[in-house]
């Protein structure tokens, strides 16, 4: 740890500070004979983005959907806002790395199921909808189907209908694990601006070192097999540059040759 | 279609198949095949007598009870074999044998069973087309993408909901081609039912004409038979499109 700008911190444990939102205490998961999660302990600050990274295999997004409440956890506890939970819930709002939208519906029904879901009056629910529609860049596609987006596009309604719950916690599963290159890198950009603006909790789930590195404000590394927490690495990039300027930043990039010197031995 | 340049309409080999019927009908070479104008004009005469059109009434009210009764029972059941893993076990290897098994053998059967009238037809019917509708629909079922049911759950929906707004609209492109199919399978589980009957609907009508020897009108009905068929193929299709254009992504 050459580098100042990288401040490992040790494996949280015990007392949470006041603005931990999400508490993962002692997760293990196994599937059937398989170890998938060994004693996962971590928090999760409030108003943060953080990102699981690690090789494929390494159970991150097992991890996710745990926290998610859509896979139950062998042993071990979660807790949102201090509460133990057992499944999903209304603070917390899920995005799927194959968008999971219904082909029959409108993007503005797409974005507006999760209000439909909870029973918002339709006038109130298409209202919130079309905002964040507008936020997330697809402004005029109300009234299109999901097969006649792009993949980025289609994702964009993901995120959309995610944020319209209004839900504290946002959990997205390789969201952009499914758009080419181009879109990939100005996606990356908006949900920065998202995040910025809506001021929310983000868990990310990625296995690329340069999303996570770009978009993180702390990146929890896992090891494969069973998963376990290897190393967390808070970057300590100025976020307000240009985003051409931080991709060429040294800290930026030693933060990337840092965490590929972590996961290298993965590799095969 | 283009040929040499030119435009063909869509009917283009029907009329030219008629053409040669036709000239084959006046050459006189065998009584089974008379003239096409003379059959068409045999099929207008016959469309307007009496016993035509108490035999398609018949031949309709049969079908259209056992069709709803095969849509009634299939896609429920599809559904549940979909869902629920003892409901496939229990049905599974019945509904794959009888959806390739040749039913008409079973006719002669159902006649001792449900007497030579109308209830054997529709037997005849909801047999010929319960067992594709089941398939289908369990198959639609089967292929919901996990990750819907599991973005239903993350926003809080109840099983019930996640069924109704989720599961049942997905399979839905499966379910109505499953009943498209069953539709053109009844229409041949009507006629068979009915021939092997024999004395009611087109079936009386068919042995009439064949004993009788009267082909003009053998085929008028034949012609009106398939017609029908091809037009309620039809319909179903256009309803199906429309449905697998909002499906079209997946």
């Amino acid at each position: 740890m050459a580098n100042p700008r990288l401040a490992p911190t040790a494996h949280p444990s015990g007392a949470a500070s006041p603005d931990v939102i999400v508490e993962v205490r002692d997760i293990c998961k196994h599937y059937n004979d398989v170890e998938a999660l060994r004693d996962i302990n971590l928090d999760f600050e409030r108003g943060k983005l953080t990102t699981l990274l690690g090789p494929s295999g390494c159970g991150k997004t097992t991890l996710l959907k745990i926290i998610a409440g859509l896979v139950p956890a062998t042993s071990g506890q979660i807790r949102i806002n201090g509460k133990t939970v057992t499944g999903p819930g209304p603070e917390r709002a899920f995005v799927f790395q194959d968008f999971a939208l219904m082909p029959w519906a409108t993007v503005l029904r797409n974005v507006a199921f999760g209000l439909e879901l909870k029973g918002v009056p339709q006038a109130e629910r298409n209202r919130t909808a079309r905002h964040y529609i507008r936020e997330v860049g697809l402004s005029g596609f109300e009234e299109k189907y999901p097969h006649e987006l792009s993949g980025g596009m289609r994702q964009r309604v993901g995120i959309a209908r995610a944020f319209s719950v209004n839900a504290d916690v946002l959990l997205l599963d390789e969201p952009f694990s499914a758009v080419d290159e181009q879109n990939r890198r100005k996606f990356q950009e908006d949900l920065l601006q998202l995040v910025e603006k809506e001021r929310k909790t983000f868990l990310f789930v990625t296995h690329s070192i340069e999303e996570a590195v770009y978009v993180s404000d702390r990146i929890v590394l896992l090891s494969p097999r069973p998963g376990r927490v290897s190393q967390i690495i808070e970057p300590a990039i100025d976020r307000s540059a240009a985003p051409d300027v931080i991709r060429r930043d040294k800290s930026y990039l030693d933060v990337v040759e840092e965490i590929w010197q972590g996961l290298r031995q993965y590799a095969e | 279609m283009k040929l040499f340049g030119f435009r063909i309409p869509m009917m283009a080999s029907l009329v030219l198949w008629a053409l040669v019927w036709e000239i084959v009908g006046r050459m006189d070479v065998i009584f089974l095949i008379p003239p096409m104008s003379s059959i068409i004009s045999a099929g207008f005469g016959l469309v307007a007598t009496g016993s035509w059109q108490s035999a398609s009434l018949v031949t309709v009210r049969s079908f259209v009870l056992g069709m709803a009764l095969a849509i009634a029972v299939g896609v429920p059941l599809g559904i549940a074999m979909g869902r629920f893993r003892i409901v496939d076990n229990i049905f599974g290897l019945w509904v794959n044998m009888f959806v390739s098994a040749p039913l008409s053998a079973l006719v002669p059967i159902l006649m001792i069973l449900f007497g030579l009238g109308e209830t054997t037809v529709v037997v005849t019917v909801f047999l010929f087309a319960v067992w594709i509708i089941v398939l289908d629909a369990r198959a639609g079922v089967m292929q919901v993408p996990p990750s819907l049911i599991e973005m239903g759950r993350s926003y809080g929906a109840s099983r019930f909901t996640i069924f109704t707004k989720i599961i049942l609209l997905s399979a839905l492109p499966e379910i109505l081609a499953g009943i498209r199919i069953g539709l053109i399978r009844g229409v041949k589980g009507v006629v068979i039912g009915q021939i092997l009957v024999s004395i009611i609907g087109y079936g009386e009508l068919f042995e009439l004409y064949s004993r009788s020897f009267d082909m003009e009108r053998f085929w008028a009905l034949t012609m009106i038979l398939f017609a029908a068929a091809m037009l309620l193929s039809a319909v179903v299709e256009h309803f199906e499109k429309r449905i697998e254009y909002y499906a079209g992504a997946r």
